[in-house]
């Protein structure tokens, strides 16, 4: 399986609300925190090493592939 | 420069002789000289002199420091031991534990169990002072010399420079007396971290040192804790950014507190304040005597490469790692494990010398590994940067509730053998379906045989392992007789040595290592597996 990087999400403005709502009225701290939590539960998830590892590269580039 | 102790002894263990060589008029001619009483030095003394050959050991003090520093022995440990003759005394002095609790502030994350698995002569770890696993290597070598094992310990005897030449290496040598000179056909260096020897030859040490310092309080205490290993991220107690509880043998307990980098040494290591911090952890009632106390920082770093010329670095004084995951001695012993048999076959003429490149590419293949693992370890243990530390919490937030975050706890992975995956000694895997364990480069792993233990017959030299089938008991091959053994299969044997295949013979090496296996015996593949792990391809 390779990282999917087309839309995917069904709903992305409810998604996107409820990931800024998720981060309401948080320090940046509790959010950064929230954030780590986040990436960690998603990435057990996903679970495909091969996966996580082109998702960290897209994501330090911020390009798509 | 004085011949002074730099350390205190636990035990005197070769107090200073005289010898016939400090009055001979030419330096005398030793086949191996090693440097260095430490546990890895007198293994290497006790492996070589149990196979017959001479070796003098040498060291600038008189027995085994006072302090534990190690106090973790993995398995693999005890079973080289063992092959040594000295495990017993080990296992019968060593405290065994298999739970462990990580804690974050004042919460419990998760405990686990090291569960280890049947039919293993020797538990996952014990713990054990040092200076014990020291004392009983030596006894050992006491017991060897006494039934003719030809090993010299030379206490009080210091290296102090040497000359190193293509097919010798020539050594002065300070000893109460004063100077002398020998020589040696092969050094082995196992003088530990600060290597005087590396240094006299000018060679690199590279890796990370960390900026932190650790506070190790050995203490003997009434309180009744059980005997679980605790591991505390960020204590309530505030005694240092994280803090390990562990029991020793003798009533003994390894505390240990993390406490920064920038620290004043002196201040932290007065008494009051080291028990400022024992009274916050342990609370006021709990009454203790300080049995030793330390500061250590360390590093992760290892020689470039482990063997120049007739020179040969283990231990300590090749490689250096972060104590978490207790790899230190663990992958000392290893060395010498390694190291041992092919100097052997190389001295008497069995093997070429590049088979001890073999010894280099393979031990530092194990350095890397214990340096990765414990320096990741150390990374989870003492975040350096913020967002490090965001995750690390992270982490153990989600630990507390949710099992699939309990993996990426790290407070140490405990030592385990490396296997000499994909190194030029192994020949390709040819047994369809054999367990991935038990793959060329691994090493054996335990299972009960007869009465005692498959172990107890491998090692020391080369066997081929008939599993399920019969081999030869005994044949000439390459100048040597190699020893058969075959077993049928228990259950342990089976998912161990078989897997989906119905039988299986194994050409295992001297250090217990599988160098190759097959379905089927066939002595053609067993002249050419047996050749090339002994460098001859
Ligand atoms: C706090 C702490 C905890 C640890 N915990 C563990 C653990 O739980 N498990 C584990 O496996 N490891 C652990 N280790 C690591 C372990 O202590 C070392 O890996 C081990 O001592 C290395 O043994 P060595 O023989 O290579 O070196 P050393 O023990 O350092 O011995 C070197 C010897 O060489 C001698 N010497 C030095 N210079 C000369 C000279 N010029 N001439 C003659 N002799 C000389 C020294 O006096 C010494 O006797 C720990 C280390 C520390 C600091």
């Amino acid at each position: 399986m390779a990282l999917n990087t087309s839309p995917n999400i069904p709903d992305p403005d409810g998604f996107y609300a409820e990931l800024l709502e998720a981060h309401g009225g948080l320090s940046d701290d509790d959010s950064i925190a929230l954030n780590a939590r986040l990436i960690l539960i998603l990435a057990n998830h996903i679970g495909d090493r091969a996966v996580l590892s082109e998702a960290l590269a897209v994501a330090a580039t911020g390009e798509t592939r | 420069m004085p011949l002074d102790d730099r350390y205190q002894l636990a035990f005197k263990l070769y107090p200073y002789e005289h010898s016939s060589d400090q009055d001979a008029t030419t330096p005398v001619r030793h086949p191996v000289v090693v440097v260095g009483g430490g546990p890895i030095g007198v293994a290497t003394a006790l492996d070589l002199g149990l196979q017959g050959i001479p070796v003098v050991l040498l060291d600038d003090h008189e027995g085994v420091g006072q302090g534990s520093r190690a106090i973790c022995f993995a398995k693999r440990t005890l079973e080289i031991a063992h092959r040594y003759g000295c495990a017993q005394p080990m296992l019968d002095k060593g405290v065994v534990w298999n739970l462990g609790k990580v804690f974050h502030d004042d919460r419990q994350v998760y405990e686990f169990n090291l569960l280890p698995e049947e039919g293993h002569h020797f538990p996952a770890f014990i713990n054990l002072q040092q200076p014990y696993f020291e004392r009983f290597l030596v006894e050992r070598v006491r017991e060897a010399q006494a039934a003719g094992a030809p090993i010299e310990l030379r206490g009080k005897n210091r290296l102090d420079s040497v000359d190193v030449h293509d097919d010798h290496v020539v050594l002065d040598v300070s000893t109460p007396d004063g100077p002398y000179r020998i020589e040696a056909d092969w050094l082995i260096g196992c003088d530990g971290a600060s290597s005087p020897l590396r240094k006299m030859m000018g060679l690199d040490f590279e890796g990370r040192v960390f900026e932190d310092n650790f506070l190790i309080a050995d203490i003997t205490m009434k309180a009744d804790f059980p005997t679980e290993r605790w591991f505390w991220f960020e204590p309530h107690f505030k005694s240092g950014d994280s803090a390990l509880l562990h029991k020793q043998p003798d009533g003994v307990w390894r505390i240990d507190f993390q406490l920064g980098w920038d620290i004043d040494r002196k201040e932290e290591l007065k008494e009051e304040n080291i028990r400022r911090r024992l009274d916050a952890m342990l609370g006021p009632d709990v009454d203790y005597e300080l049995v030793w106390t330390s500061i250590y920082t360390f590093q992760c770093r290892r020689m470039k490469k482990f063997r120049h010329g007739r020179v040969i670095f283990a231990g300590d004084a090749a490689h250096q790692v972060s104590p978490f995951g207790a790899r230190g001695a663990n992958s000392g012993i290893q060395d010498v494990d390694n190291l041992g048999w092919k100097l052997g076959l190389v001295l008497n003429g069995t093997a070429p010398e590049c088979l001890l490149d073999s010894y280099d590419v393979e031990r530092r293949h194990g350095a890397d590994e214990n340096i990765l693992n414990s320096s990741r370890s150390t990374d989870f243990i003492t975040p350096k940067s913020k967002i490090s530390h965001v995750f690390r919490n992270a982490v153990l937030d989600l630990a507390q509730y949710h099992t699939f975050a309990r993996p990426l706890v790290n407070s140490g992975r405990l030592s385990v053998p490396c296997i000499y995956d994909d190194l030029p000694l192994n020949t390709c895997d040819a047994l369809p379906g054999g367990p991935a364990r038990t793959r060329p480069g691994a090493p054996c792993p335990d299972a009960p045989l007869g009465q005692g233990f498959l172990l107890d017959h491998l090692g020391g030299d080369f066997v081929l392992l008939g599993v399920g089938c019969v081999v030869p008991e005994q044949f000439e091959v390459e100048g040597m007789t190699l020893r058969g053994l075959s077993v049928t299969a228990n259950t342990e044997i089976n998912d161990r040595y078989l897997g989906d295949a119905t039988q299986a013979v194994y050409l295992i090496r001297p250090d217990q290592h599988v160098a190759a296996r097959w379905h089927a015996f066939d002595e053609n593949l067993v002249w050419v597996a047996l050749a090339r792990s002994i460098g001859k391809d």
